[in-house]
């Protein structure tokens, strides 16, 4: 079943083509990352499913629902889904506890307080004024208020940006406990070690328009790219490409008697192939 | 399930919320609530004279300050705030939540209130102990004086949050907001008796609220043989209600349908 559901999306600035015809679904219980570069149509393609922005054509459809309703209707939606925006910086003068608090109250089936606390790791911090929190804390308090609601689908916008690779670890971690709870997550990102680490599947956006979706080890034809196999011959490090680093390393290893000195067999990383992609599709 | 709370319950909840707020700001808290206190304690010393018999300058003054207080603490620090708040991303993070635009205006109008009680008890014990300042006794006076303070409040409120949309950054808007508010405080009869200013500028005052909330305040705080000497030579109360409960229509029009969540 699809939580999510667009059909020939766009939307324009004046004569700038933000996104030109965007079609996209999102089965319930994924985490579907949304990659590309700034300018990409990003930001707007997930604006207007989160019922920020009105579109110019096109359908869309979250959670049955088109999100550029107003009224009451729109409330009982937005009851469901949960939103972590780039930056937020307000309201320095409430403790964390004070504000997730407040926060749990806009909802009709909120989670447990203490518990959301615990979970983004800010237990040591709930007492502690927003304005002396650090940039990460503070990152962790914004997506504590984005599943406070125990949101069925929740919408997560670079949301790593500022933490150090323990407390990212740890925000994994955090994800895909959300995941294993049946929540479904729509993450842009530009980190393509996160998307691998956490996606189902991606999709690739650039001018507009979306150039391929895939899982991220399928991606750009990712899992049958040639490998690259590297080595140590003598003085100087040898490398060659195969479509059967098998084999080749086999008769490397017949050729050396045994151990290949200082092998290594590689194939394109996720970023590698991004980069390819949104460099290939530039006009 | 649940049902989702009502939007007048989460605008309490909001009240209540950036009262907290509020009062963690203590910059902001004692030049708000003490600002009033301290141009009558300015004002009333420079001028000693009486304005008519039996009304000193200080009691003319009291019923000015209440007036723009209203202003103050309402348009312009709603003018200014807002602004501020969209610039944080305050405001786009409340949009994505399921609380309604009229819950965080129902928040705001309740600050506002609660600031002005507070803000006009000083301002009276003040001018009560230091300035000879004379309470009025007919309650029917003090039944003017509190539609005045509600409706006065309502319409600054919604007029703030209306021309919040005005300012294009947070950085810029006091810059905005703080000229008119000073101006129209010139215009309206604040620091000067309203009947020896200009008559133009008499007219372009009655155009806005403030005046006519100055007169309001006036016709509590002032004896009823002061009517007289007033423009209309009446208070002109029926007016006043019409004039403050248009420009609030107005406000709550503009706030309603122009509200600005987003920077862009």
């Amino acid at each position: 079943m699809s939580l999510i559901e667009v059909k020939g999306l766009k939307k324009s600035y004046g004569d700038v083509h933000a996104v030109r015809g965007v079609d996209l679904e999102i089965a319930q219980g994924e985490i579907f990352s949304l990659l590309g570069p700034n300018g990409a149509g990003k930001t707007t393609t997930v604006e207007i499913l989160e019922g920020f922005r009105t579109r110019d054509a096109g359908s869309v459809s979250v959670l049955d629902f088109d999100p550029q309703t107003r009224g009451h209707e729109s409330r009982i939606w937005r009851n469901r889904i949960g939103v972590v925006l780039q930056s937020s910086a307000d309201a320095g003068d409430l403790t964390v506890i004070e504000t997730i608090k407040h926060f749990s109250g806009y909802y009709s089936n909120p989670r447990n307080v203490d518990e959301v606390i615990h979970s983004v790791g800010l237990k040591e911090k709930e007492s502690a004024l927003i304005r002396n929190l650090s940039g990460g804390q503070r990152r962790r308090l914004d997506v504590a208020l984005g599943i406070i609601g125990n949101p069925e689908l929740l919408f997560l916008d670079e949301p790593t940006t500022g933490f150090d690779p323990e407390a990212r670890r740890a925000f994994w971690a955090l994800i895909q406990q959300l995941r294993t709870d049946g929540t479904t997550i729509l993450l842009t990102t530009h980190y393509l070690d996160e998307a691998e680490a956490l996606a189902d599947r991606v999709a690739v956006i650039n001018h507009g328009v979306i150039i391929e979706v895939s899982t991220p080890t399928e991606l750009g034809g990712r899992a049958t790219a040639q490998a690259t196999v590297q080595w140590r011959d003598g003085d100087s490090i040898r490398a060659q490409k195969s479509d059967n680093p098998t084999a080749l390393v086999s008769s490397l290893s017949s050729t050396f008697n045994g151990e290949v000195p200082e092998l290594m067999v590689t194939r394109p990383s996720l970023e590698d192939i991004y980069l390819e992609m949104i460099g290939g599709v530039d006009e | 399930m649940n049902k989702i709370p009502s939007a007048l319950q989460l605008g309490i909840r909001r009240g209540g919320l950036e009262i907290r707020q509020f009062s963690r700001q203590r910059e902001s808290v004692v030049f708000t609530l003490l600002f009033p206190v301290i141009l009558l304690a300015i004002f009333g010393s420079v001028f000693k004279d009486t304005i008519a018999p039996g009304v000193t300058f200080s009691q003319y003054f009291v019923a000015g300050m209440i007036a723009s207080g209203l202003v103050n603490t309402g348009f312009q620090a709603l003018a200014i705030t807002i602004p501020m708040e969209r610039d944080f991303g305050a405001l786009k993070r409340l949009r994505g939540t399921p609380m309604p635009a009229s819950s965080y205006f129902i928040g705001k109008a309740i600050l506002i209130f609660v600031s002005m009680v507070i803000q006009i008890l000083l301002l009276l014990g003040f001018g009560v102990l230091f300035f000879g300042l004379e309470m009025p006794t007919d309650p029917g006076k003090w039944l003017t004086f509190t539609w005045l303070v509600l409706l006065g409040s309502a319409c600054s409120t919604a007029l703030g949050i209306a021309f919040s949309i005005v300012p294009k950054s947070g950085r810029g808007a006091s810059a905005v907001v703080s000229p008119i508010v000073i101006i129209l405080q010139f215009f309206s009869g604040v620091f000067f008796v309203f009947t020896q200013l200009p008559s133009w500028m008499q007219q372009v005052a009655a155009i806005f609220p403030l005046k006519w909330l100055t007169q309001g305040m006036r016709s509590v705080f002032l004896p009823e043989s002061f009517a007289a000497q007033e423009v209309a030579k009446s208070w002109e109360t029926e007016r006043t209600v019409v004039i403050l409960l248009v420009w609030l229509a107005i406000g709550i029009f503009f706030s309603v349908r122009k509200f600005k969540w987003d920077r862009d």
